[in-house]
Formats: structure tokens, C-alpha cells, sequence
């Protein structure tokens, strides 16, 4: 499905990324997996509620991209963002604590699932419109420019976005400007239980790169170091001022398009030949190439496990919103 | 104190407050090298360059949307609209992200940016070209709403705009462009929330922001010969709305009329109308009256132009229901 240049690349990483490097893109994955399992069981246990939109089997697409960014660079995403916010190096205790709705989450319970926040870490955002956050990546690229600093905006959306207006103005006026933008399509196939197919013109998303005159590529979003290796062409390119660039991560979601979606438009042969292609397991098995023993990464999980029942912990025992705040932060003083 | 007109109020407020703060910056269609499509921006790139005064496609969803990243991103931008019509594919960006921000994220994020546009009918635009749409943004909690009418004024309260920390929606009317006005020499601001008192009088309340004052001015003058002494309230800003002048007034003639140029249904005046009895019907003498344009889309031909939008005369006649 990548081209073969993409591939080509991804093996160089496996060989060029320390084995610190490389377990730590582990450990987010599994990190990202064990939160969202734990988040959908307290979603049916009444802890979590309103819409939540699950990141399980997309993993490799947030922890690749962001990897292979600064810290001070931006990370934009959308309603389906806590692995982003998490791979951005959010807490998962305050992460989830947003997701119970509690005074101590990222957002400060104002937000919950949909609309985490990390200023700190340049985590600027869940947005819950398809294709709002777009314009917003413009501007913070427009941001970076103007201030002659080195940082560079990466962008995330779903196949969904392509079709608004809002896709097509912003990658006019990023390409225009020259602005430092990453976007990453997450491919899943699915506009909620619409096929890609049925809303796109063309298949072969990462050619609406082309009319925009930036580079688009198409990479195995289930393969980390694919989305690793394209992102760090893509960051380099934006932050010598060449401008953005189109990624196109062809990924899966694991669960519906959120917990309120039994996913019924999939059939179950198709889900389980996804299944199959598990970026946390196809990793386990180029980990053992670099010759990292599974007791390594068994003893990750079983830390990743520890922090999530931690965070679940926190997020319980955190206190409500006073409702004393109720009308606070409408306006800035 | 010089007089200068309203178009050159804002333009100095604009080139002040971009001397003043290296990180203001104005960008929109036509605002360079044409000087925008009224001119208030005229000059301002052989000033400070195209860095600072920004060409956009015409993409207004995506021009207000990157305002709004690049306010979050630290920077100042004034974003011109064309007109507030245009602003209306802008409407997701202005409600859904520029309002929300702050809040939805529990105040760590802000969007310091003012969002400028000329609206107001008139000038035989037609149904596209010609709305008064403040009562959109007025609906809107997140968003300050600021309608000057006289050119000290539409420069205070710019000034005043570019300083605040909130996303501003800055409407100024077509009609009012070429109007003179005395404006100070010196360095001043108009605070927002703050109304203008801009007639004395005590027979009734004259209500009214950005054009309508000037009707309503010309209202108080007809009934002086009446022996109808008319006070005319200029309210400046619609959020935050300063009530407390309006109720005082009020308390004082018996009587309030609320003339604004948005459609009569639903509009700005119709939420200041209420307030009003709220806070003040045991001082009314009459039911509060509305003197708006009528409820139609805009007709191109000159009479039936004049004859939707508010007029003197409906202002005169709304008066003799109340007093």
C-alpha cells in the first residue's frame, strides 16, 4: 500500500532510532491502548459520558507523527485527540480526570472528551467540528512566521475532513503563505459509518496534495515507523521554511465511530484482517528484529497498565467543578 | 480637537495601535495593496509592509479561522470581512471556535483578535450586500460586540479592541464611512460597556447604536418643535451592553423606544427591549416600541429600499404611541 520509499525509510529508522527511542514509542502505544480500553470500560460503567470517539488500532499515526517533532512544536487535533494529547506528553492522570469531567482534568471539566487542552505542552486542542481545527493550524503556522521562530504546526484530521471547505481554503493559504504546517489525514475508511468511498472523489487521498502544490504522501499508518520517517521529512521541509506538506496514514479504528456506534457497517471479516495489522503487535515483532526481548516489553505494559489504574484512581477520587465557576473564563478578564 | 471623518478615525486607531504593539497585525481581502474596499485600511502597507498588512484569498471561513490560530499563537490579528455578510461562512470559526476557546478549555487558551466588518443597508446593494447581522453575535456569549457611530468613537472603542483579550466584533456601517466628526488629538481610548449619553432630554428614551443614532438625533429634533423633549442613548457596544444607563433613563422619561437597523424579529433591539422591562416596567408609562427594518430581504429599488429600513418618521410615529 506505501510507496516503496516510505517502506525504504522506515527500515533506515528502525536501525537509526535508539533502543531508548524505540521503546518509548512502545510504551505511548501501549499507553494509548491501555487508556482507551480503560476509558470505554468506564464509559459503561457510567464514569465517562457524552460522546466519546476511541483511538484504539490508530495509535502508530499519533505516536509516529509526534515523535518525530520538537517539543515545542504544535500539535491540532480533533474530537477523536486522546492519543494525540497523549503522545504530546499530556498526563494521563489529568487526561482522564477531563474525560470524568473533574476540576483537575486538562480542561478543567469544561471540555471532556471532545475538547482536551494541554497549553504547556503545545497541545493546542480537540476540536469537535469536522475540519475546524484546520484553519486554526493556518494561523498558529501564521503565528510561527510572524514571529521568525523555528517551531512548525502538525495537524491532524479524518478522511472526513477532506470534503469540507475548510480543507481545501487552508491548504490553499498554507501553501500560499509557505507555512510550516504538517497535515496527517488518519485514513479509517469511515466518515462515521459513511465509506470513504462514498463521500471522496478519488480514493487516493494524499493526491489532493497535488492541486495545492505541496507534497502528499500515502504511508502505512499502522506501521510507527513509516509515520515516524514521512513526518520527519515532512518537519524538516515546513521548518526550513519550504512550507506544509500532506501525509495520508491509511490506519483502522478499532471500535465504532464512538461508543455510542455498535459499528454494524463492518463486516466482522473486515474487522478481524485490521485486527491482524495491530500496530502494537506488528511493532513487538520489528523490536525483535532490533533483538529488544518481549520480557522488555511485557514489563512496559504492566507499567502502562499501573499508570492507567493510577490516572482511573485519580480521576475518581478528583473533585467536581465548583459550580461557583460555572460562568468563569467566558470572557478573560 | 480636529475633524476628521469616521474612515480616518479608523485608520489612526489601526496605525497607532500597530505602532504601539509590534504583534497587531491586520489581514483580509483587499486590505494591502488596494487599501481595503472602503479604504479604512488605505496607507497602512507602505507603513508597515506586507507582514503586517496581509492579502487573503477569499476564503473568509479559513481567514477568520487563522486569525484565531494566530491569536492562540501569541500574536494580534485584526481581521477585516469585506462586509458582515461575507463574515457569515465565517460563522463557524467566530461561534464554534473564537467564542468557545477560552471557556471550553478552561482558560488557558485565549483569542485576542477583532474581527472588523462594515455592514448596513442603504446604498441599494441588494438582498446579499446590504444586512445588519449584529444580533447574531450579540446571541453569542464569548464574543464582544461593538457598534460605533461617531468617529471618535470607531476610534476609542478600535483602539480599545485591539487591546482586549476577547475576540471583538468590530461593526462599522457603510453609511457612516464619510461622516465627520470632532475627534481628539491626543492618545484616548472609549471604554467597552460604557453608553453615550448623546441628547439630554426627558420625555422619553430614544435607544440606538452605530447608524440609527444619527436618525434618532434627527427624531429628537422634530419633536423639540413638538414640545417633546427626547432623550437619544447611544449605546456603542452591544456586548457588554450598559443597561445601567439605559435603565436610568428610563426611570427618568416613563418611556423607551429601541431603533436599530437589524430586522425588527429576533433583533438586538428586541433583547434591549426586554431588558428593559425587566429591569425598569414599573417606570414604563407604554409598552416598549421597536423601530427596525422590516422583516423582508433587502430590495434593490430605491424606494422600496427606503422604505424597509428604519426611517425618521417611524421613529416619530413609534414616539406618539408612548408619550
Amino acid at each position: 500500500m506505501a510507496l516503496e520509499r516510505e517502506k525504504h525509510l522506515a527500515e533506515r529508522s528502525l536501525l537509526t532510532l535508539s533502543e531508548g527511542e524505540l521503546l518509548e514509542l512502545y510504551r505511548l502505544m501501549s499507553l494509548i491502548r491501555r487508556f482507551e480500553d480503560r476509558v470505554a470500560e468506564m464509559y459503561t460503567r457510567g464514569k465517562i459520558t457524552g460522546f466519546c470517539h476511541l483511538y484504539a488500532g490508530e495509535e502508530a499515526v499519533a505516536v509516529g507523527a509526534i515523535h518525530a517533532l520538537y517539543d515545542k512544536d504544535y500539535v491540532i487535533s480533533t474530537y477523536r485527540e486522546h492519543g494525540h494529547c497523549l503522545a504530546k506528553g499530556a498526563s494521563p492522570d489529568k487526561v482522564m480526570a477531563e474525560l470524568f469531567g473533574k476540576a483537575t482534568g486538562v480542561s478543567h471539566g469544561r471540555g471532556g472528551s471532545m475538547h482536551l487542552f494541554e497549553g504547556e505542552r503545545r497541545f493546542m486542542g480537540g476540536y469537535a467540528i469536522v475540519g475546524g481545527g484546520l484553519p486554526l493550524a493556518a494561523g498558529l503556522g501564521l503565528s510561527i512566521h510572524y514571529k521568525e521562530e523555528p517551531e512548525i504546526v502538525c495537524c491532524f484530521f479524518g478522511d472526513g475532513a477532506l470534503p469540507q471547505g475548510a480543507f481545501h481554503e487552508t491548504l490553499n493559504l498554507c501553501s500560499l503563505w509557505k507555512l510550516p504546517v504538517v497535515f496527517i489525514c488518519e485514513n479509517n475508511f469511515y466518515g462515521m459509518g459513511t465509506l470513504t468511498q462514498r463521500a471522496i472523489c478519488r480514493p487516493e487521498l494524499y493526491r489532493f496534495a497535488e492541486p495545492y502544490n505541496m507534497p502528499g504522501v500515502r504511508v502505512d499508518g499502522m506501521e510507527v515507523l513509516e509515520v515516524y520517517s514521512a513526518v520527519v521529512e515532512a518537519a524538516a521541509r515546513a521548518r526550513e521554511g519550504h512550507g506544509p506538506s500532506l501525509i495520508e496514514a491509511v490506519t483502522y479504528r478499532f471500535r465504532g465511530h464512538s461508543m455510542s456506534d455498535p459499528g454494524e457497517y463492518r463486516s466482522k471479516r473486515e474487522e478481524r484482517l485490521w485486527q491482524e495489522r495491530d500496530p502494537i503487535k506488528r511493532f513487538r515483532r520489528r523490536l525483535g528484529e532490533r533483538k529488544i526481548s518481549s520480557a522488555v516489553l511485557d514489563r512496559i505494559d504492566r507499567d502502562v497498565d499501573a499508570m492507567v489504574d493510577d490516572a482511573v484512581r485519580f480521576a475518581d477520587e478528583s473533585p467536581e467543578p465548583p459550580l461557583s465557576d460555572l460562568a468563569k473564563h467566558v470572557y478573560v478578564d | 480637537m480636529a475633524q476628521i471623518s469616521y474612515r480616518e478615525a479608523l485608520n489612526q486607531a489601526l496605525k497607532e495601535e500597530m505602532d504601539r504593539d509590534e504583534r497587531v497585525f491586520i489581514m483580509g481581502e483587499e486590505v494591502a495593496y488596494f487599501g481595503g474596499a472602503f479604504k479604512v485600511t488605505d496607507g497602512l502597507l507602505a507603513i508597515f509592509g506586507e507582514k503586517r498588512v496581509r492579502d487573503t484569498p477569499i476564503s473568509e471561513l479559513t481567514i477568520v479561522g487563522a486569525g484565531v490560530g494566530a491569536a492562540m499563537g501569541g500574536i494580534r490579528p485584526i481581521v477585516e470581512l469585506m462586509t458582515i455578510n461575507f463574515g457569515l461562512l465565517a460563522m463557524d470559526q467566530i461561534v464554534n471556535h473564537a467564542a468557545k476557546i477560552h471557556y471550553m478549555f478552561g482558560g488557558q487558551a485565549k483569542v485576542p483578535m477583532v474581527i472588523r466588518a462594515p455592514q448596513g443597508g442603504g446604498h441599494q446593494l441588494g438582498a446579499q450586500h446590504s444586512q445588519s447581522l449584529e444580533a447574531y453575535f450579540v446571541h453569542c456569549p464569548g464574543v464582544r460586540v461593538v457598534v460605533p457611530a461617531t468617529p471618535a468613537d470607531a476610534k476609542g472603542l478600535l483602539k480599545t479592541a485591539v487591546r482586549d483579550d476577547n475576540p471583538v466584533i468590530f461593526l462599522e456601517h457603510e453609511s457612516l464611512y464619510s461622516v465627520k466628526g470632532e475627534v481628539p488629538e491626543e492618545e484616548f481610548l472609549v471604554p467597552f460597556g460604557k453608553a453615550n449619553v448623546a441628547r439630554s432630554g426627558s420625555d422619553v428614551t430614544i435607544v440606538s447604536y452605530s447608524k440609527c443614532v444619527y436618525d434618532a438625533l434627527r427624531a429628537a429634533e422634530a419633536l423639540e418643535e413638538q414640545g417633546i423633549d427626547a432623550e437619544v442613548i447611544d449605546l456603542r457596544t452591544l456586548n457588554p451592553l450598559d443597561l445601567d444607563t439605559v435603565v436610568e433613563s428610563v426611570k427618568k422619561t416613563g418611556a423607551a423606544i429601541v431603533v436599530y437597523e437589524g430586522w425588527r424579529t429576533g433583533g438586538a433591539g428586541a433583547e434591549i427591549a426586554s431588558q428593559i422591562y425587566e429591569a425598569a416596567f414599573d417606570s414604563l408609562d407604554a409598552p416598549v416600541q421597536r423601530v427596525a427594518s422590516i422583516d423582508i430581504p433587502m430590495p434593490y429599488n430605491r424606494h422600496l429600499e427606503a422604505a424597509a429600513l428604519p426611517r425618521v418618521e417611524d421613529i416619530l410615529r413609534a414616539v406618539e404611541h408612548v408619550v
